[in-house]
């Protein structure tokens, strides 16, 4: 298993292993010996989330499937982010973790690697065929192995103000190079307005922007760990958006704030590369201008091409600590393939699911509210949910994002290189797996 | 304004014995300078909750459109949307901050007052090194034990409960050094070796003369603690996994962070900070009557 820590992790897992081989009858995987056990009379499951609505949806199963088979969920509603991976990190050293968690896609090589969370591949192999190719293979890390469940995906669009566009002269640009020439195009009719921003706050944004462009920010071969940040594919778009900042054809200015809000609803920004849960955000940022908006796919590296990068996106993974792995793998498995559970997710938790059958059905047959002037807007979703583009996460993302944010920000701020800040972020995010006793290949 | 700091000026230099009296100018250009720097740091520090009581009263929609310093209309919205959040979590919250904080500053004041009092009076071997020992205690962030902590409480399944929280937090070395500091000087040996003589206990010398004389020491502890616990925010957040356990700290910050898909409810969470102050508002007003008490009670002494 090339993805775990040598020093700490290989042996314990190898020792698994060797013993199923050896004939231990009971041991259906390795990792999840002990899965199955339990299974019969009541079992108490608790479920680490910060899907909003969570509670309602889990009560779904504990009134119906749940009941039949015994299982009761317990919510307990976390915050999202870094933070909850380090207080998964320190229960499971504790063996408290819980026994179900919401872990998005580039957390789960950091938990995979802490043996944090357990291989399901029995219980919940047969779910794969609901998904996108490229949304399961984030589960399994390459692997055979099977760590999470998919819950929701964040498919990049490009969002933009159609009655603005149509007042500027501008065309939806297709490709990145269109995309480049009108905001030059906009600068020239309006200098005050920009196309859009480039926010170095959000490592999000320009990781998916990578992954469309093909760059794959980690990979393994063998037993070693390969950092492709600075690849060829990541420079060509940290050039690219580093070029339109230095010329101020873009703005620099983080997103999320007071400032960016208003430049949304005043029409100061009239464009956004976002993901598919933008509606949302919108809908608070930019209150004034419901229905002035249209979603249309992310722009092209080269016209014959169709791919995008995602943003954002979650599954459910079950813990090691968890005594009862077999019963927490059906419940991960019943909330992001049933169809009730899903229609409820929507519903109550506005999530835009990671099951292709759910992408069209229930909730998303009608556009979202913000976007009511825009039918199709689920439909046109779906596709291009379809060509999402392969991701390539490692251990330490979050090393990687806070290098971003420090480097890419300081070469907004002084319009400097932003390829040299791609450098500072490779030479980091090795420095690091090689601190914490990973294998690297340079 | 500038004449309610001259003013202030005049009197305290009225009070002060009559040798600049034939230099006005000169000194009235000194007490600008103090008095702008100090109006500055009051613009400073009352700007920010200026902000958030005025944020606290828009709607979602005024909130980054109208002017910032625009009341906005949509206080009781705000309120009643902040209330009815997973049925009022909020105000769990809030009863569990109120716990935390009170009860857990009670228990660490009497700890501190005990073990300041002790370290104050009594002579013993160690003395020195124990205090030494919590003076390096002081020099110690609080954040970095809390990891350390959760594993030591995880072994005796304490994690995710009250205890959890309020065990941790109830030896304050801050606490024992200023009660110590404070005995030392409010508690005369003289008082309690004619305790002794007159044939009281220990305890009784403690309860009954130097814990009354140690009083304004042991309110100023107990605020620092309260103010501490209120807004302790890495201890809970490690040890806590129910929701309806998290004080108001972790509350809001679940409201803050609510996944990449779903904008963070920012009016309910201004309008909840808004909220949590007014508790330490109510408490420093009530509480301030003790600190005149405290120089007043120098005053005797000397």
């Amino acid at each position: 298993m090339p993805i775990t820590k040598r020093r700490r992790l290989a042996f314990r897992t190898a020792a698994t292993c060797v013993a199923a081989a050896l004939g231990a009858t009971a041991l259906a995987a390795c990792g999840s010996e002990d899965a199955g056990e339990d299974s019969s009379g009541p079992v108490s499951l608790t479920y680490w989330t910060w899907t909003p609505g969570m509670d309602k949806v889990v009560d779904l199963w504990n009134k119906g499937p749940g009941k039949k088979d015994q299982i009761t969920v317990t919510v307990k509603k976390q915050a999202s982010g870094d933070t909850l991976v380090t207080k998964i990190l320190t229960a499971h050293k504790a063996g408290k973790a819980p026994d179900l968690v919401q872990a998005e896609y580039q957390a789960l090589p950091t938990l995979v690697s802490n043996d944090a969370v357990a291989d399901i591949a029995d219980e919940v192999g047969d779910a794969k065929g609901k998904f996108a190719e490229g949304v399961w293979q984030q589960t399994t890390l390459g692997t055979d192995s099977v760590y999470a469940v998919p819950q929701d995906i964040g498919p990049m669009m490009f969002y933009y103000r159609q009655d603005l566009f149509k007042k500027y002269g501008l065309t939806v640009p297709s490709t990145w190079e269109q995309f480049a020439e009108t905001a030059r195009a906009l600068k020239k009719k309006s200098p005050d307005t920009d196309l859009t921003t480039f926010s170095a706050n959000d490592s999000g944004l320009f990781a998916g922007l990578a992954q469309q462009a093909g760059a794959k920010w980690w990979t393994t071969s063998g037993d070693k760990w390969k950092v492709g940040i600075d690849d060829a594919a990541s420079r060509k778009v940290a050039k690219f958006w580093g070029d339109l900042v230095k010329e101020g054809a873009v703005d620099d200015q983080p997103m999320y704030t007071p400032a960016w809000n208003k430049a949304l609803n005043t029409g100061k920004q009239i464009a956004w590369v976002s993901a598919v849960w933008a509606p949302g955000t919108l809908t608070t940022a930019a209150p004034d201008t419901k229905g002035k908006w249209a979603m249309a796919p992310l722009p092209q590296w080269s016209q014959s091409e169709n791919v995008t990068g995602s943003w954002g996106g979650s599954s459910t993974a079950v813990t090691t600590d968890s005594k009862n792995k077999a019963a927490a793998a059906k419940f991960a498995a019943w909330l992001n393939t049933d169809g009730d559970a899903l229609n409820a997710l929507a519903k109550e938790s506005g999530i835009y699911p990671a099951s292709t059958s759910a992408q069209l059905s229930g909730a998303f047959t009608t556009p979202p509210d913000y976007f009511s002037n825009q039918p199709d807007f689920y439909t046109k979703a779906a596709e291009i949910a379809e060509s999402t583009a392969p991701s390539a996460w490692g251990p330490n993302v979050n090393v990687a994002y806070t290098t971003f944010k420090d480097a890419f920000g300081k070469a907004a701020k002084d319009k400097s290189d932003f390829v040299a800040a791609l450098k500072a972020m490779q030479d980091d995010t090795v420095a690091d797996l090689k601190k914490q006793g990973f294998e690297v290949s340079e | 304004m500038s004449s309610l700091a001259v003013g202030k000026a005049d009197t305290a230099a009225g009070a002060a014995p009559g040798t600049v009296q034939n230099r006005p100018p000169l000194r009235r250009r000194i007490a600008l300078i103090p008095t702008v720097t100090l109006l500055l740091g009051a613009l400073y520090c009352l700007l920010p909750v200026a902000w958030v009581v005025i944020a606290a009263t828009k709607s979602g929609s005024e909130l980054f459109s109208t002017f910032t310093f625009l009341p906005g209309t949509g206080f009781a919205d705000n309120f009643s949307d902040l209330s009815a959040y997973r049925d009022g979590v909020y105000w769990e919250w809030m009863g569990n901050s109120a716990l935390y904080a009170g009860l857990g500053a009670l228990l660490s004041t009497a700890v501190s007052a005990f073990s300041g009092y002790a370290l104050a009076i009594y002579r013993f071997p160690g003395r020195e090194t124990l205090f030494n020992v919590l003076l390096a205690g002081v020099l110690m962030p609080p954040v970095i034990l809390a990891i350390p902590q959760y594993l030591l409480l995880a072994k005796v399944d304490l994690t995710d409960s009250y205890l959890g929280v309020l065990l941790p937090q109830l030896l304050s070395p801050y606490g024992v050094y200023l009660s110590r500091i404070y005995a030392a000087a409010a508690v005369p040996a003289d008082v309690v070796e004619a305790g002794r003589m007159d044939g009281a206990s220990e305890w009784r010398i403690f309860s009954r003369v130097a814990l009354p004389m140690m009083v304004p020491g042991m309110v100023t502890v107990f605020l620092f603690q309260f103010v501490a616990i209120w807004n302790n925010f890495l201890l809970p957040y490690i040890m806590l996994s129910d929701d309806e356990k998290f004080p108001i700290t972790l509350g809001l910050f679940t409201l803050l962070e609510q996944g990449a898909n779903t904008p963070a409810l920012y009016t309910l969470v201004i309008t909840g900070a808004f909220l949590a102050v007014i508790p330490l508002v109510v408490l420093f007003l009530v509480i301030q009557r003790f600190w005149s008490l405290d120089l007043l009670s120098g005053a005797v002494k000397s």
